[in-house]
């Protein structure tokens, strides 16, 4: 693969080019590259810059503080934090995931389902969509929502729309769009009333039908320029997710299963209370991330990808009808030869799921037994506790430990981000070998690196990548620190070449 | 017709949900696009804030980089609006103030469970980190404040609204909330 142009063999009197987006916008994430006198690319890397420290300060706290604080963590998909930390605490008070009362469970899926509903439709459609429907080197102007509802209104509207159905479950359930609070130790906080469930039965017909009409768009738009789209920043991986017991697609609760590149099954069904056993994370100077990988398999070849992809790949059937058409067909189109490895395939993995999250929240509408109040349970003290869910950007670990006053003494956090970050950086290295090496700089190879790296949808950095496309400045530096070239991308949609220093 | 009001919104240490609250104005999107104009945002490709009418910061102050960025703004942004209990006063990521940065750093990169190759990222293209957490207005001078962790959506349209209208702002009871 591409591990070579981590880092280069002899750094010093290589040119640095620094795509700077994300530190400039946000202040969170860049890309280096280092380039030999040929422009040929030597060193590429994704540099996450931001630090929080959230699993020293939740230290002191108490337990059940938990959901409502690291949920904070991310206000793009704060409801995955709340009930991977719910998971967690649920079983300080006592509670394993069978022992939660049906409605409580029942109810924390609805919200869950609304969540990855809510934020794939915001990733495809406020954030992606713009490179997909007017092209990777499109004009800057274009590549916004704006653009996309003026110039594709129905479109726009149906993505606009979705969102905003899966941020009404969310506020149904937990109470308000953003940082409701919904799970407690061992259940649920309020039940579903009559009128919520039928304000949100109400258009949920169509929300199915525009779902759908979503995994027909991205199907075309990948089909409408292949084997481009097959390739590009397309990189061989291990796949790592939960599963149900019967093997389906699973977002709420399962084991781990994961996967060689060849589909290979590594292991299955692994209880994601060992995950220490299972899985180790790398430190590096270069970047706040860190380097997660599957202890077994070693450093090396250990590392994975997670998300949309890999659960898609990684199960055996998806257990809503429509959604499992969707998946046989892509699964039949993509597939090379088990799973699909193409980088852009995370778009209509990704729709696929919005599709199956739609069909599950219309299942529990029906369901009489949502507006039940039996919705805690009680159990006995425990040290420790241990939450995995599927987040919308993939597996999500959260584990803590308190004292007997129930004050947190540790915690560990795993976000999907941190798993994807070697396949974000081997298609950040992919992009820059296959599209840039050798080649002077110009934007459309500039936003070819920032379209790998969203088809992940990241989300630490994330947020900045999530929500929208990067303002951009690079520049091309000699080894004495001298800017040679400059490359600047202005508000006008025009790309200047700056002088020369 | 008048020119458009123009807007530029970033968020600095925070965690987006500002700015999905602000997005929770659903199809609304559409009739504001057609009064406003967005600026550098994450939402468009403007990579340095231009002369604005409005700037709405998310999150506080944490690193180097926020302070460049919040300058920025303030420079270039007639009203600076400070959105959230981040910008307000440094909100969760704050909780950090308590600890020491070099405390943190070493519970997630040579203490924590399952880490390997303990070191503390040290790479000269990492920004530096500020001991605490600022809220903004200790860095610039600050117009607005809009409270919420986030503020609703009826909150940013209602803000918004009166500012486009050149009215003063005020938020009715219902509305305000320091969650
Ligand atoms: S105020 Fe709340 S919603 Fe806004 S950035 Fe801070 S934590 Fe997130």
């Amino acid at each position: 693969m591409y591990e070579h142009l981590e880092t280069a063999a002899n750094p010093a009197g290589l040119k640095r080019v620094a795509v700077d987006p994300v530190s400039r916008v946000e202040g969170h994430g860049k890309v280096t590259l280092l380039l030999d006198d040929q422009n040929q690319v030597q060193q590429a890397r994704l540099h996450i810059v931001e630090f929080r420290g959230f699993e020293k300060f939740i230290q002191g706290r108490p337990y059940w503080e938990l959901p409502v604080l690291v949920q904070r963590l991310c206000g793009i998909c704060p409801v995955s934090h709340h009930l991977a930390a719910a998971k967690a605490i649920d079983q300080l008070v006592g509670i394993d995931p069978a022992d939660l009362p049906a409605a409580a469970d029942k109810l924390r899926r609805l919200l869950h389902f609304g969540q990855v509903l809510q934020s794939h439709a915001l990733h495809f459609f406020y954030l992606s969509s713009p490179d997909l429907l007017f092209g990777f080197d499109s004009e800057i102007g274009q590549r916004s929502v704006v653009a996309v509802l003026a110039d594709h209104p129905e479109i726009g509207l149906q993505g606009v729309k979705l969102r905003k159905y899966g941020q009404e479950v969310i506020r149904m359930v937990s109470g308000k769009r953003v940082h409701g609070t919904g799970a407690i130790p061992g259940g649920m906080n309020k039940a579903l009333s009559r009128e919520e469930r039928d304000y949100l039965l109400q258009d949920i017909g169509q929300i199915v039908d525009w779902a759908k009409a979503a995994v027909a768009l991205v199907k075309h738009l990948h089909n409408a320029n292949r084997p481009f789209n097959d390739q590009f920043a397309t990189i061989r991986s291990n796949y790592l997710g939960l599963v149900n017991a019967d093997g389906a697609l699973e977002l709420y609760h399962g084991g781990i299963r994961a996967k060689n590149a060849d589909g290979t099954t590594l292991f299955d069904h692994y209880d994601y209370c060992d995950y220490q056993d299972l899985i180790r994370e790398e430190v590096r100077s270069w970047t706040y991330m860190k380097f997660p990988y599957l202890t077994a398999l070693g450093k090396a070849d250990g590392w994975y990808r997670v998300g949309p992809l890999a659960r898609v790949n990684n199960c055996d059937f998806i257990d809503t009808p429509l959604a499992e058409v969707a998946r046989v067909e892509f699964k039949q189109q993509l597939a090379d030869p088990a799973l699909v490895h193409s980088t852009l395939a995370f778009h209509w993995a990704r729709m696929i799921e919005l599709l199956h999250c739609a069909e599950r929240i219309e299942q529990l509408l029906a369901d009489p037994n949502l507006l039940s109040s039996d919705l805690v349970a009680q159990g006995s003290k425990r040290y420790q506790g241990i939450g995995v869910i599927e987040a919308p950007r993939g597996t999500l670990f959260h584990h803590y430990q308190i004292d007997d006053n129930d004050i947190v003494t540790k915690a560990n956090l795993i976000v999907s981000t941190t798993s994807n970050n070697t396949g974000m950086n081997e298609s950040v290295r992919q992009v820059a070998a296959e599209y840039l090496s050798g080649r002077e700089l110009t934007e459309p190879l500039l936003n070819q690196l920032e379209v790998a790296i969203r088809a992940y949808d990241p989300c630490l950095s994330c947020a900045t990548h999530a929500v929208g496309k990067m303002p951009l400045q690079v520049e091309l530096v000699d080894a004495a620190g001298r800017v040679v070239d400059r490359l600047i991308r202005h508000s006008n949609g025009e790309f200047a070449r700056g002088d020369a220093v | 017709m008048s020119p458009k009001i123009k807007i530029a919104t970033t968020s600095l240490a925070g965690c987006f949900g500002c700015h999905m609250s602000f997005l929770d104005i659903d199809e609304r999107i559409t009739a504001l696009a057609e009064v406003v104009e967005f600026d550098r945002s994450p939402l468009t490709d403007i990579e340095h804030c231009g002369p604005c009418d409005i700037g709405l910061i998310e999150g506080g102050v944490c690193n180097s980089e926020n302070v460049h960025v919040l300058r920025e703004f303030r420079k270039n942004c007639k009203v600076l609006v400070a959105v959230g209990a981040c910008a307000i006063n440094g909100g969760l990521p704050a909780l950090r103030n308590f600890v020491s940065v070099e405390a943190c750093l070493l519970e997630a990169y040579r203490d924590g469970i399952g880490v390997d190759n303990p070191q503390i990222p040290s790479d000269p293209e990492l920004p530096l980190l500020l001991d605490k957490v600022h809220p903004i207005h200790e860095i610039v001078k600050v117009d607005y404040f809009m409270p919420g962790c986030p503020p609703s959506a009826d909150v940013f349209w209602t803000f918004l609204s009166a500012l486009i209208e050149g009215r003063e702002p005020s938020l009715p009871y219902e509305l305000v909330h320091y969650d």
